[in-house]
Parts: structure tokens; C-alpha cells; sequence
């Protein structure tokens, strides 16, 4: 059977699998609509948390930005799953005592105002939709490269299918859903990872083969990689970081961030106790780390892999003929996240670091004329993984069916966060309190509806700063919401005051940063400073600033609730009572 | 509410979170980060241990470290009489 059929095979069935998954767990109160009735088994909302988290970007782009920054691309493997130490000891449990729906309605609550409440929606409603963004980005890249569908087709068909599913069946169909494509995700990620540990380092276990022998050579394989594009003129790939303060920074930033992000958080309110969702996070946190202990692995091997398809020889031979470069190189040309030039024009393709000046003069020497692989996008790195390797057709397409499953279970938790807060914490808790649950339903199912409706337009129309919203969604969620719910749970002293002024200049000094070096909302010419490392604050990005509007925001937090009356009587009560697991309810009324 | 079984269940809790934190912040901000030059020397395989913990022992850490405080919680939960059953 030819590829294309083949993947038209595989991504129909999980697709019809999502839908029967859907029709079956239709949601019919708001508890079960919010929460999934509160009856989802701790293991279960464990996996169900792992594919809600492990985006586009975890499955198609993590291991391709570990490929090229080596050791330093470390801090996204401990930045993406140290958050959930967080979760699990500081946030999950007590957030399950409280009992309710969604993250804005704690803040409300806690900070006995609504203005409070108001900020986390306005909080919430940005981290989710930039997020939202990604995913369907995503759905559009694989459609086109692997059902050679439009982008735009792709993304339509990935829209309905997800709004499908997630207006019917709420927390509910979107957890069971998020299970299925857990199991999906993982084969098409690992699987691949098998085959390329055993044919490199002859370990079926790719977690050992980074640290194994590179079997041909019979050198380590850390050793084998380090020479092979230090021969080419790049740094080594278990080389230092630039600057060991940002990488602490990046690293804390997407720690924090992690465990405020609000789609993630909502999942342990599915539970139906506290005890089990402090167990719900680890068992979330082993069905990550299966991606996540694999993807250093699958990263390290790729770039070898990529190095050694070019340079057979390595580069004291000759540089691929480009007549001969396998059929996944020209595959990938056609999508345009690969490009070549022979600028020489002697029918080879070389690849070096053409801004070091040792191999400017090999280059000479040898009548070379600037690096050849003028593009080489690092998505390709796990997509085309099982071409490079060389493996089955079935492979190849199950891999198109793991990258949608992560886009789609990610975008679907993330468009339950927006609709729940529009239509919980806006409509029923602020503007129209007295709505029917019915209509309060409806106006969900609305907004996810209106949400998907925005996320779809700039999908189709990506604003210039889609690469750049990383930065803003992890750093909102790490200065904002990650320390008004730590404060809330673990001091009785912090007061609605300190909270508001706390969240405004937690979010205040990290936009300002970001924006300082991005541009003002990311408009290009409005920058204060040029985003380079000689520019920035004691060396820290941007992308690593999340972690001091943190603190910025836990010290203005206290100092003004110091300076002010403490919260009234039954406030201390609710933090009393979130604290102790007795009396959750495992109701799902209202 | 205030009684002092709920003060000393919380003072429980707050010292066995602020020792898994310890241990969670050293694995990964010390031994993969800012401590890894000076344990170039000790290798784990083919890499040396800072590059490992950085990339993989610190996820293993954290796993650990969730499961314990589980495991931990459940019997502060019996022993201050404050659990769900």
C-alpha cells in the first residue's frame, strides 16, 4: 500500500475514534461539562493530563530545539515537567478542595473581588488563545506535508473535528478523547525513537542509547556526535551555556509557568478526591516523562543522523552529491521548511558553520562558496524521523496521526479553559448571575465556538509574532497566576489589595520586558532595544523574564497586604479549609 | 476551624513540602545547571553528570519526588485524622 493511502488509512481511524469516543461521553449538566462530573480515575486523568499538556510543540518541535542546542536545550525537559513538582505539592490538591469550576472563580473567591477575577479571565483568555494559535498551526503543517491536503483544508477539517468533540462532550468527551490520543501520541513518538537508538548505539532503549556507544564507531555516542559537527565548525553539542543565569531563569520561568497555566490546572478539578489529585500529577508527570526522557535522544541522533546524510564521509570526504540525497530530503524541500543553493556549482552539498572563521578558511581552500543547506527547519527533525531511519510506511503515517493527536488534545483542553471562564466566571459569575444552568451551558458551548472561531482566523492568517507567543503565554502564566494561587492558598494574610497590585505588576514588569525587546505587541519598529544577548538585562531573554515578575509580583503581593487590613473572617475560614482534605465534596452539583 | 490538630497537620505539610522542594530545586537548578562544572568528572555512561541530570535524572527526581509526597500525605492525612474517608 503506497504512503498516502496509508496515512489517509491511519488518520481516519483515529479520527473516527475521537468522534465515536465523543457521541458516547456526551455532557448533559455543567458539572460534567466543567468537570467531567468529577468521576475520572486518577490514572486515567493522568494520561489524560499528559496529551492535554504535551502540545504541537512538545511532539513536532522539542526534540528538533534540543537537536541544535544541545545540553542547553535542557532547560525545556526540565522546565516542562518541574512545573508539575509544583502542581502536585503547592497547587492540585487544595485547588480540589476548593471545589470549583475554574482558576478566575479561586481568585475571585480567595481575593473576595471581583476586579480580581476579572484579571485572571483577562489573563486566562490570552495564555489560552495564543497557545490555541500553535496547535492549529500545527494541524495545518501536518495535514499538508503528509495527506498532500491544502494548509488551509487542513486546518478546517482539524477545526471541525475538534469543535465537534469538544462542544458535545465538555470536560467529559475531552477527557476521554485525551486519553485515546495519549496512546497514539506516544507509539507514533517512540516507536521511531526505538528503531533509531537500535540502529545507532544498538539499544532498544533510547533513554540508554544517549548515554550508550555509537556502535560503528565504538566511541560514546556523546563523544562521536561532539566530533562530528565540531569537525563542521559548530560548538559542541555538550557545550556550556551562553549564560548559566538566563538558563536558571528560562528554566524556573517554564517551571512556574507550567503550573499556572489554566487548562493544565482544571484537569485535577475532575478528580474525585484530594488525596487522588495529588497521585493524578504524578501519574500525569510518567506519562510525560515517556515523551520527555526520549526526546534528548531522539534529538542528539537526528542531528547526528542529518549531519552524516550530508557528510557520508565526514568532512575530510566529499559532501553529498545532490543528485543522490534521499528521497525525504527533496520530500521536505517541496513544504518549504527545507532549502538548498549550490552555490559553488559543483553538484555537492555543503554543510558547515560559515560564520567560524577556522572552517572560512577550510572553506577557501577547498573551493567552497558559504554554507549550501540554507534552510533546515527543526520541525523536521521528528517528522521526518522515520524517513531518515528509513522505517515502514505504517511508521511514517502513524507519526502524521501523533502530531494531530498532540495539536488537537492540547487545543481542546485549551479551549475548555477559555470557555469555561467566559461563560462561568464572565457571564454567571460577573455580568448575569442569575442564568439558568441550561443557558450557562449554552453560552460554553458558544464561546468555545467563538474561540475556535478566532484561533482558526489567525491560524489561517498567522500574525508575525506567532513564534514570539511562547515567551508572552509562559511568562503571563508564571508572573501572574502561578503566584496569586500560591499566595492564596499558603498565606491568610494576603488580601484582595495585595493580590490585584501584585498580578498588575507581576504581568506590568514581564510586558515591559517582553515588549522592550519584541516590540510593542510585537510590532516590528517598535522595539526599545535589539533583542541580543549584549542588549539584555544581565544577560537574561526575554523568554526567561516570567520568573522575575514572579517574584515581583509575591513581593508587591505582600508588602501592600501588610500595609492594609487583613481579609475578613470567612476568608481565613476558605484557607483553612482548602487545606485540609476533609469534607471535598465528590459531588458534581452546582 | 483553627484547633491545633489542623496547625500541626499544616506544619506537617509545609516542612515535608519545603524538604521535597529542596531536593527538587538542587537536582535541577544545582546539579543540572549551575553545579555541573564542577561535576564534569563523574560520568554517567558516555556523558557527564550534569548533561544527564539536565537531560534526564532530574525527570526522574521529580517523579519520585510527587510519588513521596502521595504516598507521605496519605498517612499525615490518617495520622491528624483530617482524611476523606
Amino acid at each position: 500500500m503506497d504512503l498516502k493511502t496509508m496515512t489517509y488509512l491511519v488518520v481516519g481511524a483515529t479520527f473516527a475514534l475521537y468522534l465515536g469516543i465523543a457521541i458516547w461521553a456526551r455532557a448533559g449538566s455543567t458539572g460534567e461539562f466543567y468537570a467531567a462530573g468529577r468521576g475520572v480515575n486518577p490514572i486515567a486523568n493522568g494520561m489524560a493530563t499528559a496529551a492535554d499538556w504535551m502540545s504541537a510543540a512538545s511532539f513536532i518541535s522539542m526534540a528538533g530545539l534540543i537537536a541544535f542546542q544541545g545540553y542547553e536545550g535542557a532547560k525545556f525537559l526540565m522546565g516542562w515537567t518541574g512545573g508539575y513538582v509544583l502542581l502536585a505539592l503547592l497547587l492540585a490538591p487544595y485547588l480540589r478542595k476548593f471545589g470549583k469550576f475554574t482558576v478566575p472563580e479561586f481568585i475571585g473567591d480567595r481575593f473576595y473581588s471581583n476586579m480580581a477575577r476579572f484579571v485572571g479571565v483577562v489573563c486566562l483568555i490570552v495564555i489560552s488563545i495564543t497557545y490555541i494559535i500553535g496547535q492549529m498551526k500545527g494541524v495545518g503543517v501536518a495535514f499538508s506535508r503528509f495527506l498532500d491536503m491544502s494548509y488551509e483544508w487542513g486546518l478546517l477539517i482539524g477545526i471541525l473535528i475538534v469543535l465537534f468533540y469538544a462542544t458535545l462532550g465538555g470536560m467529559k468527551g475531552i477527557t476521554y478523547t485525551q486519553i485515546a490520543q495519549y496512546c497514539v501520541l506516544i507509539c507514533a513518538y517512540t516507536i521511531p525513537a526505538i528503531f533509531i537508538s537500535l540502529n545507532i548505539t544498538g539499544s532498544p532503549l533510547p533513554q540508554l542509547g544517549l548515554i550508550g556507544d555509537h556502535t560503528a564507531a565504538g566511541i560514546p555516542l556523546m563523544e562521536k556526535i561532539n566530533q562530528t559537527i565540531t569537525d563542521l565548525g559548530f560548538k559542541a553539542y555538550d557545550a556550556d551555556p551562553r549564560s548559566y543565569l538566563d538558563m536558571t531563569l528560562y528554566t524556573l520561568t517554564l517551571m512556574i509557568g507550567t503550573a499556572g497555566l489554566p487548562h493544565v490546572i482544571i484537569r485535577f478539578f475532575t478528580v474525585p478526591k484530594v488525596s487522588d489529585a495529588r497521585w493524578s500529577a504524578g501519574w500525569a508527570l510518567v506519562f510525560i516523562a515517556l515523551l520527555y526522557t526520549v526526546a534528548p535522544a531522539v534529538g542528539a541522533m537526528a542531528r547526528l543522523n542529518v549531519t552524516d546524510t550530508i557528510w557520508p564521509n565526514g568532512v575530510k570526504g566529499e559532501a553529498v552529491q545532490i543528485s543522490e540525497l534521499p528521497t525525504w530530503f527533496n520530500n521536505w524541500e517541496n513544504t518549504g521548511l527545507l532549502k538548498y543553493e549550490d552555490k559553488n556549482g559543483d553538484g555537492k552539498l555543503q554543510y558547515y558553520n560559515d560564520k567560524s572563521d577556522a572552517m572560512n578558511a577550510i572553506a577557501a581552500e577547498r573551493g567552497w562558496k558559504g554554507n549550501e543547506l540554507t534552510k533546515f527547519d527543526r520541525d523536521i527533525m521528528v517528522l521526518a524521523n522515520p524517513e531518515i531511519a528509513q522505517l515502514p510506511n505504517w511508521v511514517i503515517a502513524l507519526v502524521a496521526a501523533g502530531g494531530l493527536a498532540a495539536a488537537l488534545s492540547t487545543a481542546a483542553g485549551l479551549l475548555l479553559a477559555i470557555s469555561s471562564s467566559i461563560s462561568h466566571d464572565l457571564f454567571k459569575g460577573i455580568i448575569t448571575p442569575d442564568m439558568s444552568e441550561k443557558n450557562e451551558l449554552l453560552t460554553a458551548r458558544l464561546a468555545m465556538v467563538g474561540a475556535i472561531g478566532i484561533a482558526g482566523y489567525y491560524g489561517l492568517y498567522p500574525p508575525g509574532f506567532a513564534a514570539q507567543v511562547v515567551a508572552l503565554a509562559f511568562g503571563l502564566a508564571a508572573s501572574s497566576i502561578f503566584p496569586v494561587l500560591m499566595m492564596g492558598i499558603f498565606s491568610k494574610r494576603v488580601n484582595n489589595h495585595g493580590a490585584i497590585l501584585g498580578m498588575a505588576s507581576g504581568i506590568g514588569v514581564t510586558l515591559a520586558y517582553i515588549f522592550a525587546y519584541k516590540g510593542l505587541f510585537f510590532i516590528k519598529g517598535t522595539e526599545m532595544f535589539a533583542n541580543t544577548p549584549e542588549n539584555w538585562f544581565m544577560g537574561i531573554s526575554p523568554e526567561a523574564f516570567g520568573a522575575i515578575g514572579a517574584l515581583v509580583n509575591f513581593v508587591v503581593a505582600y508588602v501592600v497586604s501588610m500595609a492594609t487590613s487583613s481579609p475578613p473572617k470567612e476568608i481565613q475560614d476558605l484557607v483553612e479549609s482548602i487545606r485540609v482534605p476533609r469534607g471535598a465534596g465528590a459531588a458534581t452539583g452546582h | 476551624m483553627e484547633n491545633d490538630s489542623d496547625s500541626g497537620y499544616w506544619a506537617a505539610n509545609v516542612r515535608l513540602l519545603s524538604i521535597l522542594l529542596v531536593i527538587w530545586a538542587v537536582v535541577s537548578f544545582g546539579m543540572g545547571i549551575i553545579l555541573r562544572p564542577m561535576l564534569m568528572d563523574i560520568k554517567v555512561g558516555g556523558v557527564d553528570l550534569g548533561f544527564w541530570m539536565a537531560q534526564n535524572g532530574s525527570i526522574y527526581v521529580f517523579l519520585i519526588l510527587i510519588f513521596v509526597y502521595a504516598v507521605m500525605m496519605n498517612g499525615l492525612d490518617r495520622q491528624y485524622n483530617v482524611d476523606e474517608e
